[in-house]
């Protein structure tokens, strides 16, 4: 294709070019899991649960869901041919809780035993009508039930850097607090759902919505007791992840794979609503109490705190999220003297997991929290107190104000700068003026202002999950098959790594074909989490290219008779020399010359290195910053809010593509700020989940979106790290900016009370917790 | 009589025959017909991914295109209509439809499960040429839930649809819609067997009075707003069904002078104008219930019979006096709507017979009446307490008072004590405080996930102040959202 110059060549890097399935988004054609195509002999499958928080289950007679019409199967712990076991780091999960002499239940939802049917009400049906015999034990809800027992994960763990006690002596204004915060419910729209094919041998395929294939090929593997190479694990898109379906896909997968076997038929787990929200884990409900020091400017001198997570009853990836809501106890601050306390409650409750962010939101709200606290009781202006703790700006190497809690040393640090951009664009200093006057001309209405910022790290913090690996495939006819490790959930990856390889061959991106991520083409990969999909996976991509453009490069080196470094790929097609050749012509003459047109790509993220056991190391490769205004109305009298007007300046390094990245900003915002305010989960005496449907649990709808709401990427971003074209991660960090929503909540809620005390807000900031602050208190 | 239903599904004529009375239109669509871009994200109607166009001929020939959720919407009351789900829009990635261009082109879909929901939402708009700045935008959309976007592509994309939409040729479409929707169009009582099951639909309000007073163990279902969830969520069989939904003379609301009767048949959507028009608290209030998918097909005399305790609407009618129609056979009986509600889930209507109209005085200052619906959501939820407040000054004196709560009590219901505090007192703040202390003397609220009795009192309490405050302040300075609000 002669004559494709740079202008023709779409989708490039750096490009704002749509999501691959954008017109299958809208004309309904993109197909999930539930949409698959399947013979009409596929089983449905409901899982039985657990309807008590902590109980020894009785004998349990499975014959009257085997008589029940339309009824194939009846699987429980009795029938596992290997392991009952789906806990995707400690084997601390049975696939299902109980068989026929019993067993025991440690939460309401955990799974009892599958029954597999013509059609999913029959199965549901059937395993309504076995009679569970609970005989209830003593049940650990909350945390201060698990505190109180001690009953934890593991031993409370630490980091801790300079003297506390003696900084703290000499802190001339001292605050101590606690901030409640609570959990959250992922809801992506598309509920946790696998299909599974049975095949020849031991072999299944399994289909399925989740972040992690190589997770459900191991654990589908372990309950099955075969190989990992008998299960092919496929995934081509997920409605919805943000870290819910990285283990809890573990469960309906393994069940699927097990009736599909046993059966030899296809089969079919899709959770409804209700059972999602009451079944899978969601973001950990935190308690954080703090003690402060700190100086007349508000400078943190040192501080204590210790944070208490609701991990639930299982493992599951809590260690890690704890550890990372640790990493970002400090934020953007630099902590002089530092003590963080860890304690991983394991309680009755559903096994808390990853969600956008694992743990670091709830660290960095609390010390937004102090460092407002700080600011109300010297009587500052928050945003002062929030800049004075700044860790040095990364051209002041020589400012010790650079370490962090776990010694790691800040180098990238950019966040004065993009506060200071902020603090001008969203006219911070007049806004904050014209609310004091606003506020005192009302009969009722109060507006509250913050701006807050965020520090995100990123890699896994456990170092060995950061690879990453690709497989590209260009045919004879020029077409290009592209396949890596990390998974589609609406965030753009698969766009962003089809960019990148577009790029490398300066081809058009149509030319490029995204393929769904399949265990047998690019294995032992890790979740796509961490906000490290396009980092790891982009870089194991453009691996492949390079592998691949070397060959043909070799090729027409020695075919034309020109040096090596005399071939360029040019956007569409090769200069050789003086010759310029199309992109697929090269390919028809290299595919003659039996050159290899295939190749995988791998990726390793370089530097990083965590010691666990003395909390040192460098965790993370870089930081990725942004910063948020937020402003608010309150009705003091009901406790109702609005939000007003957003500002957002956010950091994504040299992006890849700015239509994605701002659609993940606006979208992590809004995740963020619906975790803090509307979003509340509400759990009985009994430890039953009462809001497990949209109609009890509130997520934020249109109107709840600020009408004045402003976004931009951060022109001076480059990623200091070689990172994939120096663009820095954006799944995750802005779901962080959501908390300039409370501390403005909290800013109104001072306002109301003639800031006669701190109102110290707990979250989420339902209507009900803000009149509450505001009065005082009930009664 | 007929016993087949007829409908048009994506501009193809389909005749059912034997339809289970309770299935779904989601199922329908998603098993039957294996069209599985309409999605199921809640099936309790409270998520939009399952919106499609409906469209219906009223009672003037006029043809109703309204979105709804197919996840609660029962098979047999589709009889008559035409009904568009995504796959009725463009299939060709080249030639897209102006609703699924805009949505690319604002980068409007992220995991894309609900997309085609929101695309079904803005196609309605689209073919009504509803124009789409945000406040309406905000309000077509409400029904329909991103957990992706934060929805600012979306709402971009709205606006550029409705201007699309009001340049657009759609008269051929209209013009096939009419001639469908047109032969479709009977009289007829059809009555429809599966099984052991039934499910009629009456034509007119006599052949229901008739239908129902012969079998008074059928349920009437009329929106199937809440009757949906009866079958989806709490997996009740319903062997015998009638539907209210064909039947147009209950579908009609009636003006005088000094008041409204609104046929028990009448949704939501079909009063909210002549609601707002005559008390705007009132059509604020309706436009914070539900939302549009849910108030297209609930009624408000669904929502009477029903008798939740948190109630809509009849907070809201009991403190405008309204009385309730009700009829068995060929007998009628009219009451006050506070007397309606006895006690929890018990209303007094005796078996065979149905809400036939509420009669809504229309006596009241339109800016006396005034309605506080308090939730932790403003759209789509349901409210954690409802107050309605209808206080009459004059000279400075309270002249008459009416208040009622909804989810304060086991019913709807009046604060009866607050009103004895304040009739023949002084309009003023000292007044309106020592009546604050009188609700403990009407209410013991429960509390639920909803939020606290303490929550709920104290906010009962502080809803008399606003409404006091509002007496002389204007909304603009009281008001967070909706009717008279500053902030968009």
């Amino acid at each position: 294709m002669l004559g494709e110059d740079a202008s023709r060549v779409r989708g490039v890097v750096s490009s704002p070019v749509m999501h691959d399935s954008a017109f299958k988004h809208a004309s309904g054609q993109a197909v999930y899991v539930d949409d698959i195509s399947t013979s009409e002999a596929c089983l449905h499958v409901y899982i039985a649960i657990s309807t008590h928080a902590h109980a020894n289950v009785g004998a349990v007679d499975f014959g009257v869901a085997w008589k029940s019409e339309g009824v194939v199967a009846v699987i429980s712990a009795d029938d596992i041919p290997g392991a009952n076991d789906i806990g995707p780091v400690v084997s601390d999960e049975p696939l299902f809780a109980v068989g026929a002499a019993g067993g025991v239940v440690e939460c309401e939802g955990q799974a009892l035993f599958a029954v597999a049917a013509t059609n999913f009400e029959a199965a549901r049906t059937a395993a309504a009508k076995v009679v569970i015999d609970y005989d209830d034990l003593p049940a650990l809800l909350t945390i201060e039930d698990a505190m109180a027992a001690q009953s934890w994960l593991e031993p409370p763990y630490k980091m801790t850097r300079g003297d506390v006690s003696a900084a703290m002596e000499a802190s001339p204004n001292k605050i101590k607090g606690r901030i409640n915060i609570g959990g959250q419910e992922h809801f992506y729209l598309e509920g946790q759902a696998a299909l599974a094919i049975p095949g020849e041998d031991a072999d299944v395929t399994v289909y399925c919505s989740s972040q992690h294939p190589t997770e459900i090929q191991h654990k589908v593997a372990g309950v099955l007791g075969v190989s990992f190479n008998a299960v092919t694990v496929e995934v081509r898109r997920m409605g919805g992840g943000f870290g819910g379906k990285e283990t809890n896909g573990n469960l309906p997968a393994a069940a699927a794979a097990l009736v599909a076997k046993r059966t030899g038929q296809a089969a079919k787990v899709c959770y409804d609503r209700d059972d999602d929200m009451i079944m899978t884990g969601k973001r950990h409900e935190f308690r954080i109490d703090y003690h402060v020091g700190f100086d007349d400017d508000g400078r943190v001198g040192s501080i204590i705190m210790d944070q208490a997570a609701r991990c639930g009853w299982s493992h599951d990836l809590s260690l890690a999220i704890c550890d990372r809501a640790m990493f970002h106890a400090d934020n953007c601050y630099y902590l002089a003297n530092v003590e963080i306390n860890s304690y991983r409650c394991k309680t009755n409750t559903v096994s808390n997991t990853a969600f956008r962010g694992f743990g670091g939101p709830q660290g960095m709200v609390a010390i937004e929290r102090i460092i407002d606290e700080i600011a109300f009781k010297l009587g500052k202006d928050p945003l002062e107190v929030r800049r004075v703790n700044f860790y040095a700006p990364h051209e002041n190497m020589v400012s010790d104000r650079n370490v962090t809690p776990y010694h790691m040393k800040v180098e990238d640090c950019v966040i004065d700068e993009i506060v200071g951009e902020l603090v001008v664009s969203s006219d911070y200093e007049t806004r904050r003026t014209e609310i004091t006057d606003w506020n005192a001309k009302q009969p009722l209405l109060k507006r509250g202002i913050a701006l807050t910022p965020v520090k995100f790290g990123i890699s896994f913090t456990k170092t060995h999950l950061n690879q990453a690996a690709a497989l590209v495939h260009i045919y004879s006819d020029g077409s290009v098959h592209l396949n890596h490790g990390g998974t589609e959930m609406g965030q753009g990856l698969f766009i962003k790594v089809a960019q990148i390889v577009a790029e490398a061959f300066q081809i058009d991106i149509d030319r490029v074909k995204i393929t769904p991520t399949n265990t047998g083409k690019a294995p032992n990969t890790s979740a796509t989490a961490a906000s490290s999909g396009t980092d790891l996976n982009g870089m194991a991509a453009l691996d492949a290219c390079q592998k691949i453009k070397k060959r043909l490069i070799d090729f027409a080196s020695s075919e034309w008779g020109v040096a090596q470094d005399n071939v360029e790929f040019q956007s569409g097609c090769i200069r050789i020399g003086e010759d310029k050749i199309a992109f697929d012509a090269l390919i028809a003459k290299a595919y003659l010359a039996r050159v290899s047109l295939s190749a995988t790509g791998f990726y390793a993220t370089p530097k990083i290195e965590w010691d666990r056991a003395t909390g040192t190391g460098r965790p993370f490769f870089y930081f990725a910053y942004g910063a948020a205004v937020s402003e608010v109305v309150i009705d003091p009298l009901t406790g109702e809010y609005r939000l007003l007007c957003v500002d957002i300046l956010h950091d994504v390094g040299k992006s890849l593509n700015p239509a994605i990245d701002l659609g993940q900003i606006e979208g992590g915002f809004a995740q963020g700020a619906g975790w803090l305010t509307s979003e509340e989960l509400v759990w009985d005496q009994a430890g039953r989940l009462k809001t497990h449907a949209p109609s009890t649990y509130k997520i934020p709808t249109a109107s709840d979106r600020a009408p004045d709401m402003k976004i931009a990427i951060w022109k001076g971003g480059i990623n200091r790290e070689e990172t994939i074209y120096r663009s820095k991660a954006v799944g995750e960090p802005p779901l962080m900016l959501g908390i300039s929503v409370l501390m403005a909540l909290s800013d109104a809620a001072a306002n109301a009370m003639g800031r006669a005390h701190y109102p110290a807000l707990d979250a989420p900031a339902t209507p009900e917790r803000m009149l509450q602050i505001i009065t005082g208190g009930w009664g | 009589m007929r016993d087949t239903i007829s409908f048009y599904l994506n501009g193809e004529l389909k005749t059912l025959c034997g339809a289970a009375p309770t299935q779904t239109l989601l199922r329908y669509l998603r098993e039957d017909e294996k069209l599985c871009g309409t999605k199921e994200g809640c099936a309790e109607g409270d998520c939009g991914a399952c919106t499609v166009n409906v469209s219906t001929l009223a009672a003037d020939g006029v043809v109703k295109r309204e979105a709804i959720n197919a996840c609660i919407r029962f098979m047999p009351s589709l009889d008559g209509a035409s009904i568009t789900t995504v796959e009725g829009l463009a299939r060709d990635s080249d030639a897209p439809h102006p609703v699924q261009r805009a949505m690319m082109d604002k980068d409007a879909s992220q995991c894309g499960f609900c997309t085609p929901g929101f695309v079904m939402s803005l196609y309605t708009a689209y073919r009504n040429r509803t124009m789409l700045p945000l406040a309406v935008a905000n309000d077509i959309l409400a029904g329909n839930l991103c957990r992706c976007t934060g929805y600012g592509p979306i709402l971009n994309a709205a606006e550029k649809i409705g201007h699309v939409a009001k340049t657009a040729d759609q008269s051929d479409a209209d013009r096939v819609e009419l001639e469908q929707l047109s032969s479709l169009d009977h009289q007829e009582l059809v009555e429809i067997e599966h099984g052991e099951a039934r499910a009629y639909l009456p034509a007119t309000s006599d052949q229901l009075a008739e239908i129902y007073a012969a079998h008074p163990d059928a349920t009437l279902i009329a929106g199937a707003t809440d009757v949906g969830l009866w079958v989806t969520k709490a997996r009740r069989s319903l062997p015998k069904v009638i539907f209210l939904n064909r039947v147009r003379d209950l579908a009609s609301i009636k003006c005088s002078e000094h008041e409204l009767i609104i046929g028990a048949g009448v949704t939501y959507s079909d009063a909210i104008d002549i609601l707002a028009q005559s008390y705007p608290g009132l059509g604020e209030l309706v436009r914070r219930i539900g939302a549009v998918q849910v108030r297209n097909a609930g009624t408000i005399g669904g929502n009477i019979a029903n008798g939740s305790p948190i109630g809509d609407m009849p907070p809201a009618l009991i403190a405008l006096n309204a009385k309730l129609v009700l009829r068995h056979g060929a007998h009628r009986r009219t009451l006050p709507l506070e007397d309606f509600f006895l006690a929890y889930g018990r209303q007094d209507r005796k078996p065979g017979e149905f809400v036939e109209a509420v009669r809504v005085p229309l006596n009241a200052a339109a800016n006396e009446l005034k309605c506080y619906k308090i939730s932790k959501r403003f759209d789509q939820d349901i409210s954690t307490l409802c107050g309605c407040f209808n206080i009459s000054v004059s000279g400075g004196m309270v002249a008459a008072a009416r208040i009622a709560f909804g989810g304060m009590a086991a019913t709807p219901k009046r604060a009866l004590s607050v009103e004895v505090a304040l009739i023949g007192k002084r309009w003023d703040r000292s007044v309106v405080e020592l009546a604050m202390q009188a609700f403990v003397k009407d209410y013991t609220p429960m509390s639920d996930m909803r939020g606290s009795a303490d929550y709920r009192l104290c906010t009962a309490q502080n809803l008399l102040l606003k409404y006091f405050i509002e007496s002389s302040a204007p909304l603009e300075q009281t008001r967070l959202v909706g009717y008279g609000n500053a902030f968009l």
